[in-house]
């Protein structure tokens, strides 16, 4: 993530949106290990409960509003999906007042937390805000249904830009653009040109481009092959997943959302969990390196390498990771297991 | 009336037709196994090039070839990027042309070849000639394309009713339906209630639905819940890529089109593999075993089931192997080790 300036001794606000379910004990245990470690941020708690706008759509109370872009760093746990037609998910929402173009998630094998995928090191980056997502569909007449895929050389662009500044500002060498343009190849195609123009401007990475079926056909055979991915929505959403697959699940695969005017809300993949919720047997390591993933946009690296170990440290003992890893400790004994480490 | 239209004399003409890339290669690796295996096809070859000449008397040639003869065994057509925008696919032409609605790609664990997940059988059923696959797009404005998936009742349906049946044919306890209907509500929530309709016929046949990125997940970290899986277009390209890729790659894994009238067998994973053509480098396992299940379909089931189980003892033995799977033989090499299975076993 392009580093937001910002020296180490001065505190900065975060928003914290602790969520639903498991939210609140997984948000808690990223509090109680971040105050362990003394990391210079000062929480700024928002309730997100839903409200109705004068013209019938979901939208966030304003004092979250007002938080977000006064702070423009939230953490966010997970959201209940109100249940019924015509409820646009609270996810969905956020991202969407707050612009949230880019999903960046990186997946990284975690050392001591074995899988048949070792060695796995890499980002994917989807277009979070149109393509298969729009929303715009219609029954043509009945039994025939038509269901568009926008695709706008504006989002391309600034998606297609802000993977290769990520990748030029974490070190990376390699972006790989993620379509299928021999089919869509006029959708598609607009996404692989906005690429290729943002490759232009950064000679210094490698640039490729590799079909959807192939990246797939690939990616579960060598996945280190693959640095930086970018690519539209819908693949974004399916190959994300399918790497967080790799690496143990939604349990442990962090994700950052970037928005427009310096906004960025990090988040972990997974949902409430309701069958485990107030059991304290969730694990809080998909919110915690989300939290490191801030911690790096920030730029306060010192602190997110230090956190980023002690977790690593925790996980390769069986004794104190959670069950849903393989191990036997409960959330708040995996969370003081880290904070015995600062 | 006849069921094979192309057969006289207890010998069946099919068409084939070799494609771009690889293509050439696995074609002749597959009538110099069919003439060693004494299989009575008489192949009517057909030269369609998606790379250098995509002239439409020459496509129109070769669907009216599938269609005198019904079966065909068929390479991987390339599609040039950028372009035209008609530039289409001239493979999904000729799927749309012959209206071959179902693409099955089996995707087995195969003895002999090394893969980090065991004991995967899963069957994935794609539907083959609409959804995202359309080809209906537009700039609307500059800058702003939009694509149509184009999802039907009839042809869900159809999908669905292939599914069920393939299922009960083959012995299958599961069927899986792929679908993304939390998101396109109207589109895959059509495709998923044609499968919860259907799967009421089907009693025995056990019925489940899953999303397909979570289905992308699962399918890394636990394959062996899958049976058989269901699904549109674009989400089979996809499954379908990933499962090959569990079992061994693109050079493994066999794939039929059908249609009502129709029969066209392709490798699995549908790639020209340009980056290793014309170096005796590609893997034929894929196209043999696809060329075996035509010969089944035929009815040919004896020199089916000899030229299959000769694959799979090459493969098994573990001494002959591609460069794909990590070994150094040519395929030439492997053709060779292939026949002299067929010898011994004849
Ligand atoms: N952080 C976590 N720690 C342990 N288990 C988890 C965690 N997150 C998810 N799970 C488990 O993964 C499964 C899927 O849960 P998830 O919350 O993602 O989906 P869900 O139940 O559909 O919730 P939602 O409706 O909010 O999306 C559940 O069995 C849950 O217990
Ligand atoms: N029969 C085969 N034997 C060995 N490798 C194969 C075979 N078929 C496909 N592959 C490999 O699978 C990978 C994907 O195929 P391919 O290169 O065709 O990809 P693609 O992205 O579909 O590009 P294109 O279709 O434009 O060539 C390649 O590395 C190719 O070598
Ligand atoms: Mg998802
Ligand atoms: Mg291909």
């Amino acid at each position: 993530l392009a580093r937001a300036s910002s020296t180490n001794s001065e505190i900065r606000r975060v928003t914290l949106i602790s969520g639903d379910g498991i939210g609140p004990e997984i948000a808690g245990a990223v509090c109680k290990i971040f105050a362990a470690a003394k990391v210079p941020i000062e929480w700024d708690p928002v309730d997100v409960t839903p409200v109705k706008t004068p013209d019938g759509k979901t939208t966030v109370p304003q004092s979250v509003l007002d938080s977000v872009h006064k702070n423009k760093i939230g953490l966010k746990g997970p959201l209940a999906t109100p249940i019924g037609k015509g409820h646009v998910s609270l996810n969905l929402t956020l991202r969407r007042v707050f612009n949230l173009y880019a999903n960046v998630r990186p997946c990284q094998s975690l050392q001591g937390l074995k899988t048949l995928y070792n060695d796995v090191n890499l980002v994917t980056i989807r277009e979070n805000t149109e393509g298969e997502y729009s929303g715009i569909e219609h029954v043509v007449i009945d039994g025939v249904v038509q269901s568009i895929k926008l695709i706008t050389r504006k989002a391309s662009l600034r998606v297609a830009e802000f993977a290769f500044e990520y990748a030029q500002a974490n070190n990376r060498k390699l972006v790989t653009s993620v379509h299928k343009a021999n089919i869509m190849r006029i959708s598609d195609g607009l996404f692989l040109d906005c690429c290729r123009e943002a490759a232009e401007k950064y000679p210094n990475i490698k640039y490729e481009e590799n079909f959807m079926d192939t990246t797939c056909l690939s990616m579960v055979q060598d996945p280190t092959q693959f640095d930086v991915l970018v690519m539209p929505n819908l693949y974004g959403d399916i190959l994300s997943d399918l790497c967080a697959g790799l690496v143990g699940g939604l349990g442990v695969t962090p994700s950052g959302n970037i928005g427009r005017d310096g906004v960025a809300v990090f988040e972990a993949v997974h949902g409430t969990a309701p069958d485990i919720a107030g059991k304290d047997m969730a694990n809080p390591t998909a919110l915690l390196l989300s939290a490191v993933m801030m911690l790096r946009h920030m730029g306060l690296t010192h602190y997110a390498d230090q956190i980023e170990k002690a977790t690593m440290d925790t996980i390769a003992n069986k004794k104190t990771r959670t069950k849903d890893v393989g191990g036997e400790a409960s959330c708040s004994q995996f969370t003081n297991s880290i904070c015995s480490k600062f | 009336g006849n069921q094979f239209p192309a057969c006289y004399g207890g010998r069946h003409t099919v068409t084939l037709i070799p494609g771009d890339g690889i293509g050439p290669e696995l074609a002749a690796c597959v009538k110099e196994v069919f003439r060693k295996a004494n299989a009575p096809v008489d192949f009517e070859e057909l030269i369609v090039s998606g790379d250098i000449s995509r002239d439409p008397a020459v496509l129109n040639q070769a669907v009216t070839s599938v269609q005198r003869n019904g079966v065909a065994l068929k390479g991987v057509l390339s599609t040039p990027l950028g372009g035209s925008p008609d530039f289409r696919s001239l493979n999904v032409h000729m799927r749309v042309e012959l209206d071959l609605f179902a693409n099955v790609v089996h995707c087995k664990t195969l003895q002999g070849i090394k893969t980090r997940h065991s004991d995967i059988d899963i069957v994935v059923i794609r539907e083959n000639t609409e959804g995202e696959y359309s080809g209906l797009e537009h700039e609307s404005a500059p800058g702003v394309v939009e694509s149509l998936k184009i999802v039907t009742r009839h042809k869900s349906e159809r999908i669905a009713k292939f599914a069920f049946d393939y299922a009960t044919r083959h012995n299958r306890k599961k069927v899986t339906a792929i679908h993304k209907a939390n998101i396109m509500k109207l589109a895959d929530g059509m495709f998923l209630e044609c499968c919860e309709k259907v799967s009421a016929l089907y009693p025995k046949i056990e019925f489940n639905n899953m999303i397909i990125d979570n289905t992308c997940m699962q399918l890394v970290s636990n394959p062996s819940q899958f049976d058989v899986m269901v699904m549109p277009n674009l989400y089979g390209n996809i499954v379908g890529n990933l499962c090959a890729g569990l079992v061994g790659g693109a050079g493994v894994v066999s794939g039929k089109n059908i249609g009502h009238k129709y029969a066209v067998f392709e490798q699995g994973a549908r790639h020209k593999a340009s980056d290793i053509a014309g170096q005796n480098k590609a893997n034929p396992t894929g196209m043999l075993l696809s060329a075996a299940n035509m010969l089944d379909h035929l009815g040919l089931s004896q020199h089916a089931s000899l030229i299959g189980s000769s694959v799979k003892s090459v493969l098994q033995k573990g001494k002959v192997k591609t460069v794909d799977l990590g070994g150094k033989a040519t395929t030439g090499e492997y053709i060779q080790a292939v026949v002299k299975e067929l010898e011994q076993a004849a």
